[in-house]
């Protein structure tokens, strides 16, 4: 049996560094297809740096990152399209296009990938914003929409180009409980009714609760836990209690 | 090795005309590809060079206007008043047209890509191309640079024609110029290899307004304090670029199209 038949990515021994600032000293992680899998972690801890670069946005400067297989550590960006095809990204605070409205903004991807058909483009946008619960905001720019709304337009434009693999970057950060939940919802939908592989990252213990299959713990730049939801509850290790329970051990 | 990466100045200097020359570099093989977006294209010309019309009409007429007058004031000295056509004709296609041209749509154009680009970078919009596998190069930096290639030139002849309209009304009825010697001199001292030499010129400083502005915008970092550097630098970069590499393409064109003599 192919050993990387259960695993969509793996990454062995991935470094980067900042400004002379090492951020990530050798990161081992295996994501496993059609599994929800939540990256906790400290602000500042390497968390986005590191889901950067399961999509080539940022190239290590050691290391191997494997999708399906393919090494994609060393490709350039025309290499790297294929897989971005495959794996789709909502960034923090969504990154809409801000000189196109809503509509454009989802349609973008399909009208990217050749699809001309109007009637089937308004379709599938119609679709993909009833899903993010979003439906006859398509032609309000991405400036008069609140953050919730547009890290949910963001969403459906992922979505829309139906990937294999979502990343999510702080998927519930700035939104009040209400839509955290909403977005939390369509994560674990998404994984149940699609089977997309998913990896949040998120310091955010209730979302991690409600959407994880597996969960991993990044710090000092190297994975320091990675198991299931009841292991991470169940563990004993002072790093993960604090992590939970939210102790900083700082004296008033 | 060590020497002259020893010098900041240096340093940055060479990184920057690397950055610069891989950009142009991926952009030219990416319109080779004919990776070309014409929607885009369109979009940017109308932007580019219909929008930059007013600005480049406004500095030919009164460039003409003001650069017939002291032409005239100095030959009228020397009874020579009639040179003033050929002199200022020629000065406008050889190097005042484009020149001018050059330095008004990187003040407008090169500063607009800049900001838009780099807001785009700092907003990780950029990223989110990237990640939807569409290029940004082909995406944002080749409809700008074609957009560009086409209006400069167009820019460059509106400007001149500007100019020599407003210098032939300024001659004839404000300097009491004779208008059949003025126009019979300009005529005959003006050749086609002139006309060829400006819209060289524009089409070379559309690719150093272009390369510089998505350069500057691309290498975005810092918020909203980066963006408004990166502008200030798209304009005083490609600026300063044009007029020192309009002087080494003067000098080249010459050799090609030398400066003529009169046809009769």
């Amino acid at each position: 049996m192919n050993p990387s038949e259960g695993n969509l990515i793996e990454v062995r021994g991935l470094r980067q560094t900042f400004g002379g600032q090492e951020i990530l000293r050798g990161v081992d992680l295996d994501i496993p297809r059609g599994k929800t899998l939540v990256l906790l972690g400290q602000s500042g801890g390497g968390k986005s740096v590191f889901l950067r670069h399961l999509i080539g946005l940022l190239k290590p400067i050691a290391g191997s990152i494997r999708v399906e297989g393919e090494e994609i550590a060393g490709l350039d960006e025309r290499e790297l399209e294929p897989v971005r095809r495959k794996i789709g990204m909502l960034f923090q605070d969504g990154a809409l296009f801000d000189s196109m409205t809503v509509f454009e903004n989802v349609s973008f991807p399909l009208r990217e990938r050749g699809l001309r058909d109007e009637k089937e483009i308004c379709r599938k946008v119609r679709e993909a914003l009833e899903l993010v619960a979003l439906s006859g905001q398509e032609s309000k720019m991405p400036a008069n929409l609140s953050g919730g709304m547009r890290k949910r337009a963001a969403l459906a434009r992922v979505i829309i180009s139906e990937p294999s693999c979502i990343l999510y970057d702080e998927p519930t950060a700035g939104l009040d409980p209400i839509v955290s939940d909403t977005i939390n919802r369509l994560i674990r939908r998404l994984q149940s009714h699609l089977h997309v592989t998913s990896i949040v990252v998120t310091h955010d213990m209730i979302s991690t609760n409600h959407i994880a299959d597996r969960v991993a713990l990044l710090r000092s730049g190297r994975i320091h836990f990675e198991g299931s939801l009841g292991e991470l509850h169940g563990s004993p290790d002072p790093v993960i209690r604090d992590f939970i329970e939210g102790r900083s051990h700082e004296i008033d | 090795m060590k020497f002259p990466y020893s010098f900041p100045l240096t340093r940055a200097f060479s990184l920057y005309m690397g950055q610069a020359s891989l950009l142009a570099w991926e952009a030219f093989t990416s319109i080779l590809a004919g990776r070309i977006r014409w929607r885009l294209v369109l979009r940017q010309v109308v932007e580019i060079g219909f929008g930059s019309q007013a600005v480049v009409i406004v500095t030919g007429i009164f460039t003409g206007a003001v650069f017939t007058a002291q032409i005239f004031f100095q030959f009228n000295a020397l009874n020579m008043s009639t040179a003033v056509g050929p002199v200022v004709s020629v000065a406008l296609f050889r190097e005042l047209g484009p020149v001018l041209t050059g330095l008004m749509v990187a003040g407008r154009v090169g500063a607009a890509m800049s900001a838009e680009i780099g807001t785009m970078k700092v907003t990780e919009q950029i990223d989110a191309l990237r990640a939807l596998a569409v290029n940004p190069i082909d995406y944002l930096v080749v409809p700008r640079a074609v957009a560009m290639m086409i209006s400069m030139p167009l820019l460059v002849g509106e400007c001149i024609f500007f100019a020599l309209s407003a210098s032939y009304f300024v001659a004839t009825r404000i300097l009491n110029v004779n208008s059949v010697f003025f126009l019979h001199h300009m005529e005959s001292y003006t050749h086609g290899k002139d006309m060829v030499m400006a819209l060289t010129k524009g089409f070379v400083f559309a690719v150093i307004v272009a390369i510089v502005g998505c350069q500057q915008g691309l290498s975005t970092r810092n918020g909203a304090v980066g963006v408004g550097r990166s502008t200030t630098d798209a304009v005083v970069i490609s600026s300063l670029t044009i007029l020192m590499v309009n002087f080494f393409l003067t000098m080249a064109l010459n050799i090609v199209f030398p400066a003529g003599q009169a046809r009769y």
